[in-house]
């Protein structure tokens, strides 16, 4: 999780946070940390760079980046399956 | 109560054709030119569809007269400029002529493969590739082939550049400060920008479908637009009968998002009320919209939205013709400048090609064929760029 | 078309945003690139924004609200950019990825950014300006495009406020390729002493400038626009009778000129042909240098502009810029030459 949450930070430039300062289950955006639509898709560049997942369709994304619980399931659920 | 503007002389090269001529026949017959990416290697090639002109930088630079090394960019703007002058039959030396261009390219499509060996070792790539990167040289370039020096400049407001380049010419006209402009814009397929609308997730595979509910983002293109714009006096001295003018128009802010437009619309619906107010004409008097209409979600929602708001469910015949060209950036705004013209001139309205079904939050049914013999007086011609840049101009026929 | 200038903003080599002097220790700079003295843009951007935000958005993000806060405005009614180079860094950045990663999975944000026109909507987005707003990019006229807009906007319409600004930046891929075009100087010791003398190749600057104008005076106002004209590859003779037509229609003789900022850009070819200009244009009127100041590069114009209205509120000339006691400073008259091609003109008076 906190391996996942430096990746955030680092490819959101969230540098004001550390991963202790993301919960995990924060809501990621609107509310909460406040991200938008530009950083729901630099979320799935970084589930292709790192975790070699490639997520065609963008209006999946809000339920996957729902929080950094819901994102680590994700990926768990596509390396595991 | 100001002098009119007058429109001269058109000139336009997109997918779609390479003359006014030949684009007004693909207009008629629904001729889209929407199809495989050919100019350059890319894994794209075979996956994305894009709107090319159908002719290589070496057939460019021989029809032009013009050294193969110059940017496509700068090519496309001077095939469409001169294209533009010779239509309007003005010697344009004669007069206090300025050219007010658009680019959001400019020669990066040289420059990319500049930095391609750059990267590798900064001794390498030839200068001659990168010398013409800057959007004011593609200006200049045009500038130069026509012989206009008196004002030149170029803006770059991303989609809706070449509709603010025209905009400043009619300012600038009715200033006093110049008596013909030549404006609008010119913009080439690249690497970059392929790659930078698909990291946006923003493409469709699938040839574009503006407007339509399952419409599944854009295509892109190239080419370039440009109008002769001149002044009461020109058009007296020289004896002109010139079809259209420019009645109105508008340059706004969303001011929502770099990249996504209002949900309200907006910036758009400011940019089409502002146009009309300046106009002096009813809403009813609009008889067709050349909308932006990319065929991207948000986009064509958020311009459907503000139009319903400004018509209610009595708006005109519109219609995008992105289906046909793609998106052209840059030159979008010249190119459907031209569009625009065309209607008035030749009284009739364009298709919206590949349409099925209306947005359901918007209800909008465009124009689905190509029909003439209405009465085609004003028309509205929108363009909305990324950074909130919304333009809109309204062309007007002029009444004998 | 006369604007005034109710505020001005600016992030520049030179220390200016929190300057007290006067440029009276002007900042000296031994290698061939003079870089901005940036300030803490958190001071003027909210963390949550400047994350994203590109070192050209900051410096002109910070450099418009230095601008607004001046004028005491809130939002403006139109916002005018001009930018040679547009945002450099967010270019090659997208462009060296897709190179080395061949097109795949490529970032958004530094495609989003690299159009020229993110600088003037971003200062719109954050202010949720929803009015006028226009970026110029043409070369060595890019800051006079936009400030040409803004003039004929507040002749209409005289009650508004139009934020005005030139800005472009360095960066190594940039200076590593104008390099290789010769243009700069190949060693250097000392950006105060450019032009003693002015040898082969200038230095590579880089700025950011705003100005909030307005069609009517504002209370506190001390310097004003009255003019400006541009000239493209002209000849020598159509400049220098450019030059004396643009005085005259100011309703002005060459003894009313109290100061000319001139461009020399430490280049002995181009400066040999400036001051051949400056000489049969110019007669006796003083003459002050800034480009050992701002460095060169396509919109000093705006360093320029800056330098002039401060040496009129002050009424005082920096010695840094020229070493002489002139009162009073009523006409400054700016004349920019940028690489030939390009030569503008800009007359600032008091009021």
């Amino acid at each position: 999780m906190a391996k996942l949450k430096n990746q955030i930070i680092e490819a959101l430039n969230l540098k004001h946070l550390k991963p202790e300062d993301i919960g995990d289950d924060q809501p990621l955006f609107v509310e909460g940390l406040g991200l938008d639509s530009i950083d729901a898709l630099e979320l799935i560049v970084l589930l292709q760079q790192q975790y070699n997942i490639k997520l065609s369709n963008p209006q999946d994304g809000p339920k996957i980046f729902k929080s950094v619980k819901s994102i680590a399931e994700f990926i768990q659920k596509q390396h595991g399956a | 109560m100001k002098d009119r503007v007058h429109v001269a002389g058109l000139g336009v090269i997109s997918a779609i054709g390479n003359s006014v001529e030949s684009t007004l026949d693909a207009l008629r017959t629904s001729t889209s030119g929407i199809g495989p990416l050919t100019l350059f290697d890319s894994v794209h090639q075979g996956v994305l569809p894009v709107g090319e002109v159908k002719m290589s930088n070496s057939v460019l630079a021989d029809i032009l007269s013009l050294p193969s090394h110059l940017t496509r960019t700068a090519m496309l703007g001077i095939h469409a400029a001169r294209e533009a002058v010779v239509n309007s039959g003005i010697d344009i030396k004669s007069w206090r002529t300025g050219l007010i261009s658009a680019t959001t390219v400019g020669g990066m499509d040289k420059t990319e493969f500049f930095f391609e060996k750059f990267l590798k070792d900064q001794k390498k790539g030839q200068l001659r590739n990168v010398v013409n990167h800057g959007c004011g040289r593609s200006t200049e370039l045009i500038a130069g082939d026509l012989g206009i020096n008196k004002y030149i400049s170029t803006i770059n407001t991303a989609c809706s550049s070449s509709a603010n380049a025209i905009a400043l010419a009619v300012r600038m006209i009715t200033a006093g400060l110049l008596d013909v402009v030549v404006a609008g814009g010119t913009d080439s397929l690249t690497k970059f920008t392929l790659n930078g609308f698909n990291s946006l997730m923003i493409l469709d595979a699938q040839p574009c479908r503006p407007f339509d509910s399952h419409r599944n983002g854009l295509n892109l293109g190239e080419g370039a637009g440009f109008v002769v714009l001149v002044s009461e006096k020109v058009k007296k001295a020289e004896g002109m009968n010139p079809t259209s003018y420019i009645s109105g128009y508008a340059n706004t802010s969303d001011a929502f998002h770099q990249t996504a437009s209002s949900p309200e619309g907006r910036g758009s619906f400011s940019a089409m009320q502002k146009a009309l107010t300046m106009s002096g004409l009813d809403l009813e008097d609009i008889d067709y919209i050349n909308l932006h209409g990319t065929g991207t979600a948000n986009n064509d929602l958020s311009e459907g939205t503000a139009i319903t708001r400004l018509f209610g469910d009595r708006y005109p015949k519109l219609s995008s013709t992105k289906a046909f060209t793609g998106h052209t950036l840059g030159a979008s705004g010249g190119i459907e400048a031209v569009f625009s013209l065309l209607a008035i001139d030749q009284q009739c309205v364009f298709p919206n090609l590949r349409f099925e079904t209306p947005i359901p939050e918007v209800g909008i049914t465009p124009q689905l064929s190509f029909e003439t013999g209405l009465a085609v007086n004003h028309v509205m011609s929108n363009s909305f760029g990324f950074g909130g840049n919304c333009s809109s101009i309204i062309f007007s026929k002029e009444q004998r | 078309m006369t604007v005034y200038i109710h505020g001005m903003g600016a992030v520049s080599p030179q220390q200016i945003w929190n300057e007290e002097g006067h440029l009276s220790s002007p900042n000296d700079y031994s290698g061939v690139r003079l870089s901005c003295i940036e300030p803490d843009y958190a001071q003027y951007i909210d963390p949550k924004f400047l994350r994203r935000m590109s070192r050209i958005l900051k410096m002109g993000v910070a450099a418009s609200a230095m601008a607004l806060h001046e004028a005491g405005v809130k939002i403006p009614d139109g916002i005018v950019t001009g930018t040679g180079y547009g945002c450099l860094e967010d270019t090659e950045s997208f462009l060296r990825k897709m190179i080395e990663l061949r097109e795949q999975a490529l970032n958004p944000t530094p495609f989003i950014q690299s159009t020229h026109n993110t600088i003037g909507s971003q200062i719109a987005l954050l202010l949720t300006c929803q009015g006028y707003n226009q970026t110029y990019t043409h070369e060595g006229f890019s800051f006079e495009s936009a400030l040409l807009d803004a003039m004929m906007a507040l002749k209409e319409n005289p009650d508004q406020i139009f934020l005005t600004g030139g800005i472009d930046e360095i960066t190594d891929t940039s200076h590593k390729i104008q390099e290789r075009f010769g243009i700069f100087r190949k060693t250097f010791a000392s950006s105060l002493d450019l032009f003693n003398p002015s040898l082969k190749g200038t230095v590579h600057g880089e700025g950011a400038f705003y100005f909030a104008l307005s069609g009517k005076k504002g209370k506190e106002t001390y310097a004003s626009i009255d003019s400006m004209t541009t000239f493209f590859n002209p000849t020598d003779e159509q400049l220098i009778t450019g030059i004396r037509e643009f005085i005259q229609s100011a309703s002005l003789s060459l003894e009313d000129i109290d100061l000319v900022l001139i461009g020399k850009c430490g280049d002995a070819d181009l400066d040999q042909a400036t001051e051949d200009i400056s000489k049969q244009s110019f007669g006796s009127v003083p003459i002050g240098l800034f480009k050992h100041l701002s460095g060169e590069y396509p919109t000093t114009s705006g360093f320029a502009l800056w330098l002039g209205a401060r040496i009129i509120q002050a009424q005082q000339i920096p010695p840094t810029v020229l070493s002489k006691s002139i009162c009073p400073l009523r006409n400054v008259l700016i004349y920019n030459p940028y690489f030939r091609y390009y030569h503008s003109l800009i007359l600032l008076q008091s009021c």
